[in-house]
């Protein structure tokens, strides 16, 4: 699924991280991860997805860089403080704030086909065994 | 290389210091020790030479060759004094990297015993590879925020790989600092790209990092993460003079967890970081005194090895 689908999906708006690449929504987002325990998102395999979180500081960008997620969104309409857009600038991830809650949000994207972060990499890898 | 690369590294042998590039763990014997024990004393440090010291004050210098021809005349009785040069070149550690270069180039010595100025104690050794891999470290503090696209310098790592040497990257992390929390691990993730390591490789590696920076973060006054960059794998080293972990056993268990309410509100302490570690890596050891600090070494096979070893310890499992 593309970005700027999944911000119209989420009914989100975008808040920094890639502001001058217009072409930011059409990044391709291969799943899903929703948790407010970073600990949780650094043991499981996010890479190509989107993060949703109802936390807003910094670690949030630094976790998501590190795993290889490719987008963030904040739920609840949580924004957060300059530095963590700045930092997702750097980074080149982009942002976005969703007035939905977590379980809206997940809900809505689940209903458009959005698959599971963990499923992708598992069915990988079953097709590589097959 | 352009110009103004060639420019920036004669700088560099100019402006850095030997003792920032020196080994400072100095592996050294005293003059009586007999020349039978050399062998074993090269052989586990994997070094080539050592210097020989009696009472902190270095008296000569004893390498593989004074050994080779220990071992061609007979293996004789005798003790290292016998055998050591004693004619050594030295060097201050104070002094600019470019006088180690010249001594090592003209006068052909393999390694050079570093003291210190004022007092003549041993306090380290440079060798050739020292002075590349510290160079290399030092490029890459400097490009850190220059833009530079990971195909430019995928090279370098098969540089690495020909020439069997490894380029050492060194992290400070000081402790409580949140903010900061995670930029050695992004940093070392960079600089893996660019060296032009695999994706999956690379994340396994940053993201021990981070977890291992997240400790010394929240439990530590601050510490050190060393990477060793070389041909086979990559061995992450990360140190500190913090309180310690009283019960390993129980710090490894998933969930268990003595993280302070404010590290857990920011959504980590879940008991997930030594676990995770253990996870990401093929090898770990963890090794702490309470009171006076933890360490943990891991080590992580390049992609081809990895997946045999680890599919080998599946198969066990």
């Amino acid at each position: 699924m593309k970005l700027e689908e999944i911000r119209k999906v989420l009914d989100a708006e975008w808040f920094g991280g890639m502001v001058s690449r217009p072409d930011r929504g059409t990044r391709e987002v291969r799943s899903c991860h929703a948790s407010d325990l970073l600990s949780d998102v650094l043991t499981s395999s996010g890479v190509g997805s989107i993060l949703l979180t109802g936390l807003t500081n910094v670690q949030v960008v630094r976790v998501a860089e590190l795993s290889d997620i490719v987008a963030v969104c904040f739920v609840r309409d949580k924004k957060p403080q300059p530095e963590v857009a700045r930092l997702a600038e750097d980074m080149e991830i982009p942002l976005l704030v969703t007035h939905l809650s977590m379980f809206e949000s997940c809900g809505r994207l689940y209903a458009k086909g959005m698959p599971v972060a963990n499923r992708v990499e598992k069915d990988a890898k079953c097709q590589r065994q097959k | 290389m352009s110009e103004a690369e060639v420019t920036k590294v004669q700088e560099m042998v100019y402006e850095l210091l030997v003792r920032e590039v020196m080994t400072k763990k100095v592996i050294s014997v005293t003059p009586s020790s007999p020349m039978g024990d050399l062998r074993e004393i090269l052989r586990v440090n994997r070094i080539s030479g050592t210097p020989v010291v009696e009472d902190g004050r270095l008296v000569g210098i004893i390498s593989v060759e004074d050994f080779i021809r220990w071992l061609a005349d007979g293996r004789p009785e005798c003790r290292v004094a016998d055998r050591m040069t004693r004619n050594v070149g030295t060097i201050c550690d104070d002094e600019p990297l470019v006088q180690a270069v010249n001594k090592i180039e003209r006068q052909g010595f393999g390694r050079l015993p570093v003291l210190r100025r004022d007092t003549g104690t041993v306090v380290g050794v440079i060798t050739k590879g020292d002075i590349i891999s510290g160079m290399l470290q030092h490029l890459e503090v400097d490009y850190r925020n220059a833009e530079m696209r990971g195909a430019r310098s995928s090279h370098l790592f098969e540089d690495i790989i020909a020439d069997r040497s490894s380029l050492r990257l060194e992290y400070r992390v000081a402790g409580a600092d949140f903010t900061r929390a995670g930029a050695s691990a992004g940093s070392l993730k960079t600089t893996l790209r660019r060296l032009g390591l695999d994706p999956q490789t690379t994340r396994r590696i940053a993201i021990a990092t981070y977890e291992a920076e997240m400790n010394l973060i929240v439990f530590t006054p601050g510490g050190r993460i060393t990477a060793e960059v070389g041909p086979e794998m990559i061995r992450l080293e990360v140190e500190d003079n913090g309180p310690g972990i009283p019960d390993i056993e129980r710090a490894m268990q998933p969930g268990f967890s003595t993280a302070p309410d404010w590290v857990r509100e920011l959504g980590f302490g879940a008991g997930m970081g030594l676990p995770n570690i253990k996870k990401c890596v093929d090898r770990m050891s963890l090794d702490s005194k309470v009171g006076k600090g933890t360490r943990i070494e891991m080590e992580i096979l390049m992609e081809h090895q990895g997946e045999s070893q680890r599919r080998g310890a599946e198969a066990r499992a």
